[in-house]
């Protein structure tokens, strides 16, 4: 599988470390609520088909990505900064 | 008996003035360069090549290349013998050494061929439905008596002396085999200007072109491959890559490769490898990887001397080797009928041609009529006859009625199978085609391959070159490339290579159809009778395509039967999906470099070369080498070094490298803030030349990680980890920046390699430092107090950092410089506290001083372990949010019976301790049950001049001096111990403070 870093240009997958579902870690409750943290700790979905993961480019520029794989193919069909992500949300928010 | 006495005097693609010399089992032969070792043994007469895996019949060459299921043999001796190559793709060399497989006491008298009168027990799930009672017998008795009498070569078992390297590629267009469709593909997209990789399964590129023969554009067709592959070497950007097959196909464009560099050689040349593994990037790749013949069903099909047509033809031209004096050619299409004039050609006669259609050609009839032969159309070879060898055939003519020949080989067609494995490595399904009578490419292909020749149904070389045109203008175009100027490509007809799957009708004896795995048609029948009848559940049944050769010749055949058996069509039936890898890969091509010590990279601290002149005794902490301890002359084991190494820093100064610890190096006006969140105490508070012990917890409330974090100017920290957590806590805070607070202002970089640094510590160790560091920085007890932090400078200028901290529970600073000063500044502080008797200690010493503090390191926070639970629960803080903080409040977390930090002391006091005892109450036997923790670390205490430990309790912060037991079952030892305060030395700190 490779993944096209937006700073390095398309990479072999060995360069990066997955995390799991972008949307769910991304979210990190703003209430100190046992119920919600614990989803937001232990659960998630497991599609099959297209899902946002978060990837960190390790092996070159150390930035978390979120990567839209299609999880029975490993087709990548887009990546987006974490960074760019969550400073949209926040501006959306 | 002449040497060679089945080559024929000229022709052949051989290098007759290159004598080679090569033993097989034991015994001398000679053949040719350009000679694969199977053209040689035939060329010398050798029919028997090895043993049936699981009967132990006698077996020769099926086939000419890496389909072949029989000729498996083990190559070369001692450490770099490999097993179970074949014979057909393992190219002659002067001094090769070859022994046959699965045999005892010799290929030509084995014992275990007894098993063959046993056959009609030994069929399909026999070891299933046999070995059942009683169970306990399968491991000790039937498993190992099978694997004896079954089974293939043997492993060298000794470390491979070769080396084998990893390589990575990237081009436009791969191009994957050689023949007429792959050479025009690439000379095609070459000449658009695309960047090439041809890889050759073979060292000699042509393909079948050079067991068929034939012209191109009016040349001879080997005259036409050497010059495409000219111009294709002329070309720079064209990578010609022979003896290299593509294994696999995986996901985003990226193929497998095994380039055998140097297999074709006695021995390896100094500084190359044997093999290199090769992973490539193509933006397009073309599939030109032609198609293979099938072998025919009957009786004892499967006597050496009865091979596939198109390679009997491929020994006659190729090689110029004359597999047999007299042959029977049987096929079931018009392609079989080409071996006729090869035959004659080389001097084989011809006894018989049998084609299972009771309508042929014409022209093909008068072919062999003009050959002599008797031809039977409509007919069946029944059975073959012979001992090590075919001796005669059955045939079952049209009218019913059996003929007899004599004959000295066999050679079959069953039509030919598109070799499309590479097209189902990313799951896709192979299609019945019903007008070619194969399985062709399933309609999702891996993205960007495409198909061309023989590989998609293109049997006929006209139509073949034609399709290897079109991929490579198609390709070349995709990749942004105009398509070059083509002309047509003239060829003569060519036989049609379609045939139909002829099952056997009559069953005179055993019918292969796996002929490495022995499977026979019976076998096939019975799976699908017992209900085994789905191609995915009959091959595990029977193992038909489990072999090395997964199945090659065998699959088609094997699923036509099972089709047949219940009454449906094949393409009702369906196939089994192909997976990686095409042909077997050797374990060493995959590691590379990366075995033994060179796994991976080992990390050196700069203090490294000076730590070995003291004579320390390494260890491996992770990536990294570190001095375990310094051992002087009469110290006969680690604990005397550990007491002088001890008694020396607790009574005047020691040394210790402490450069592997992760450094993170945090810059900006949030850098307070945002360690606030992710420890769990407070940084923002933290005064400017401070350092704070850390805390920090994962998100669902253990601890993560500890280490000092020091602020050396208001918007500049310093972070330390432990040295095994450092990359994951720098991820884990790249994380929390990028994905959860990215508005806060800061940057963070790593800089563990940046410093190395060392811990002093004892009484004296002020006193050895003030003489380095620059007299302007006044490091008195009151300017630079316990947990101070501050830049300052070294012998004369050279900007250090100095932090005072301790781990060891005394006085103690760690100096930390840039990397590049390490080794001169580890010998400076050296002799420096020469006067004090400064002592190098290693890891054992810094760990003995720390359990005698109760400090915790990786043992303890071993991600099952709470703050509370290590006595650290008043670090959090209450007063704002951090990673960890909700889900640390859960009440199960907070269970008074959690298991706990205690101290752990032998009561009688020379007992020794060890590390993974499990403590059980005084009285109560070790059982699980019983299981109340566990002795975390252990080790001699030096002060206390006895072996202490630190344990997780249940409720062990409220059991102090209560005795229970700590037993090691797997080591044998149970030993009484006290429960007492972690903290067994200086319980009060004032040593700091000295």
């Amino acid at each position: 599988m490779r993944i096209g870093c937006p700073y390095c240009g398309e990479r072999w997958n060995d360069e990066f470390i997955v995390l799991g579902d972008a949307d769910a870690l991304m979210k990190r409750p703003g209430e100190a609520q046992f119920a919600l943290f614990y989803d937001y700790v232990y659960l998630r979905d497991n599609p099959a088909g297209r899902h946002r993961e978060l990837w960190y480019h390790q092996g070159g520029c150390r930035q978390w990505l979120v990567v839209t794989r299609d999880t029975l193919n490993h087709t990548v069909h887009s990546v987006e900064t974490a960074r760019c992500v969550a400073q949209d949300r926040e501006a959306a928010s | 008996m002449s040497a060679q006495p089945y080559r024929v005097a000229t022709g052949g693609l051989i290098d007759r003035k290159h004598l080679c010399h090569f033993r097989f089992d034991g015994r001398e032969y000679t053949g040719f360069a350009g000679d694969t070792l199977a053209s040689a043994l035939l060329a010398n007469g050798v029919s028997l090549v090895g043993r049936s895996f699981k009967y132990h019949r006698p077996r020769g060459l099926i086939s000419s290349g890496a389909e072949e299921p029989n000729a498996l043999i083990e190559l070369r001796r001692g450490a770099a013998r490999e097993p179970n190559t074949r014979a057909t793709t393992i190219e002659l060399f002067d001094g090769l050494e070859a022994q046959s497989q699965n045999r005892w006491p010799s290929l030509g008298f084995d014992l275990l061929s007894l098993n063959r009168w046993a056959a009609p027990f030994l069929g399909a799930g026999f070891y299933y439905k046999t070995f059942m009672w009683p169970a306990s017998f399968w491991e000790k008795v039937y498993e190992p008596l099978i694997r004896r009498a079954a089974g293939l070569g043997r492993a060298a078992g000794a470390d491979d002396p070769d080396h084998y390297e990893k390589s990575f590629a990237h081009c436009d267009v791969l191009v994957i085999g050689a023949g007429p469709a792959g050479l025009m593909a690439a000379l095609t997209a070459g000449r658009a200007g695309a960047r090439i990789i041809l890889a050759n399964e073979d060292f000699v590129a042509g393909g079948q072109l050079h067991g068929d023969g034939g012209s191109i554009n009016g040349t001879a067709a080997a005259a036409w491959v050497k010059g495409v592959i000219a111009e294709l070497a002329a070309m720079p950007h064209v990578q010609i890559m022979p003896r290299t097959t593509i294994y696999g196909v995986y996901d985003g464009a990226t193929y497998g490769a095994v380039e055998r560099v140097n297999d074709h050689l006695l021995s390896v040349p100094a500084f190359e490898a044997r093999q290199r593994h090769w992973r490539i990037h193509a933006r397009r790749a073309v599939l030109a990887s032609g198609a293979g013949e099938r072998p025919l069903m009957f009786a004892n099909n499967d006597l050496p001397g009865i091979m596939l047509a198109s390679a009997a033809r491929t020994y006659l031209q190729r090689f110029a080797v004359k597999p047999a004096g007299r042959v029977v050619i049987a096929t079931s299409c018009d392609d079989g009928w080409a071996s006729v004039d090869a035959a004659l050609a080389a001097g084989v006669a011809i006894a018989a041609i049998v084609d299972t259609r009771s309508e042929v050609d014409e022209a093909l009839l008068r072919l062999g009529r003009r050959s002599g032969a008797a031809i039977y159309c409509g007919g069946e070879v029944v059975k073959a006859h012979g001992g090590h060898r075919v001796g005669a055939i059955s045939i079952r003519n049209a009218n019913g009625s059996d003929t007899r020949h004599d004959c000295d080989g066999v050679w079959m067609s069953g039509g030919f199978s598109p070799l499309i494995h590479l097209t189902s490595h990313l799951g896709a399904r192979p299609q019945w085609d019903e007008r070619l009578q194969a399985f062709v490419p399933g309609q999702t292909l891996p993205a960007g391959l495409a198909v061309a020749g023989a590989a998609c149904g293109d049997f006929a070389l006209g139509a073949c070159i034609a399709a290897g045109q079109r991929a490579g203008i198609e390709a070349a175009q995709a990749c942004g490339f105009s398509a070059p100027a083509t002309e047509p490509i003239l060829c003569p007809e060519t036989p049609a290579a379609v045939g139909v799957i002829a099952l056997p009708r009559t069953a005179a004896g055993p019918v292969f159809v796996d002929f490495q795995n022995d499977v026979t048609a019976k076998d096939i029948a019975l799976a699908a009778r017992e209900g085994y009848s789905s191609p995915e559940l009959a091959k595990r049944y029977t193992t038909l395509g489990m072999a090395t050769d997964q199945g090659k010749t065998a699959n088609i055949n094997g699923m036509a039967l099972l089709a047949a058996t219940r009454g449906k069509s094949i393409a009702q039936v369906g196939t089994t999906v192909y997976r990686p890898p095409y042909t077997p890969v050797s374990f060493g091509a995959l590691a590379g470099h990366h075995r033994g010590k060179d796994f991976r990279a080992t990390r050196l601290t700069p203090a490294h070369h000076w730590a070995q002149e003291q004579g320390a005794v390494f260890m491996e902490a992770g990536a990294w080498m570190r001095a375990a301890w310094f051992p002087k002359a009469g110290e006969s084991d680690w604990v005397e070094s550990v007491i002088r190494e001890t008694k020396a820093t607790r009574s005047s100064v020691g040394l210790c490298d402490v450069s592997t610890l992760g450094k993170i190096d945090i810059q900006g006006a949030d850098a307070g803030a945002f360690l606030d969140r992710v420890y769990c105490n407070t940084f923002s508070t933290l005064a400017v030349g401070r350092a704070r012990y850390g805390l920090m917890l994962r998100e669902d409330g253990f601890v993560m990680d500890d280490g000092t974090t020091s602020r050396l100017t208001p918007a500049h920290f310093l972070m330390t980890t432990t040295t095994s957590n450092a990359s994951k806590v720098m991820q884990h805070l790249e994380f929390c920046h990028q994905a959860l607070w990215p508005d806060l202002d800061l940057h963070m970089v790593s800089v563990s390699e940046h410093w190395a640094q060392y811990s002093l510590a004892g009484p004296r160790s002020r006193n050895v430092l003030q003489r380095l560091v620059d007299r302007q920085h006044d490091i008195s007890n009151e300017a630079f107090p316990y947990m101070g932090a501050r830049e300052i400078t070294i012998s004369g200028g050279l900007p250090a950092r100095l932090y005072r901290i301790s781990f060891s529970g005394e006085l103690a600073y760690e100096l930390a410089v840039p990397a590049r000063y390490g080794d001169a500044t580890v010998r400076a502080l050296m002799a420096a506290g020469g006067e004090f008797g400064i002592t190098p200690y290693g890891l054992e010493t810094l760990n003995a001083m720390r359990i005698e503090k109760g400090h915790v390191t990786g043992s303890e926070l071993n991600g099952t372990t709470t703050a509370r639970d290590l006595g650290l629960g008043r670090m959090m803080s209450t007063k704002k949010d951090y990673i960890g903080r909700v889900m640390e409040e859960r009440p199960a977390l907070r269970d008074e019976k959690r298991w706990r930090l205690v101290g752990l002391k032998p009561v009688d006091r020379s007992h020794r301790l060890k590390a993974g005892g499990h403590l059980v109450g005084r009285h109560e036997p070790a059982v699980t049950a019983n299981d109340q923790g566990y002795v975390t670390s252990a080790s001699y205490s030096p002060m206390l001049e006895q072996w202490i430990g630190l344990g997780l309790l249940s409720a062990g912060d409220k059991r102090h001096g209560e005795i229970i037991r700590a037993c090691d079952l797997l080591r044998q030892s149970e030993v009484e111990v006290e429960v007492c305060d972690p903290v067994f030395f200086d319980p009060k700190g004032e040593r700091l403070h000295g």
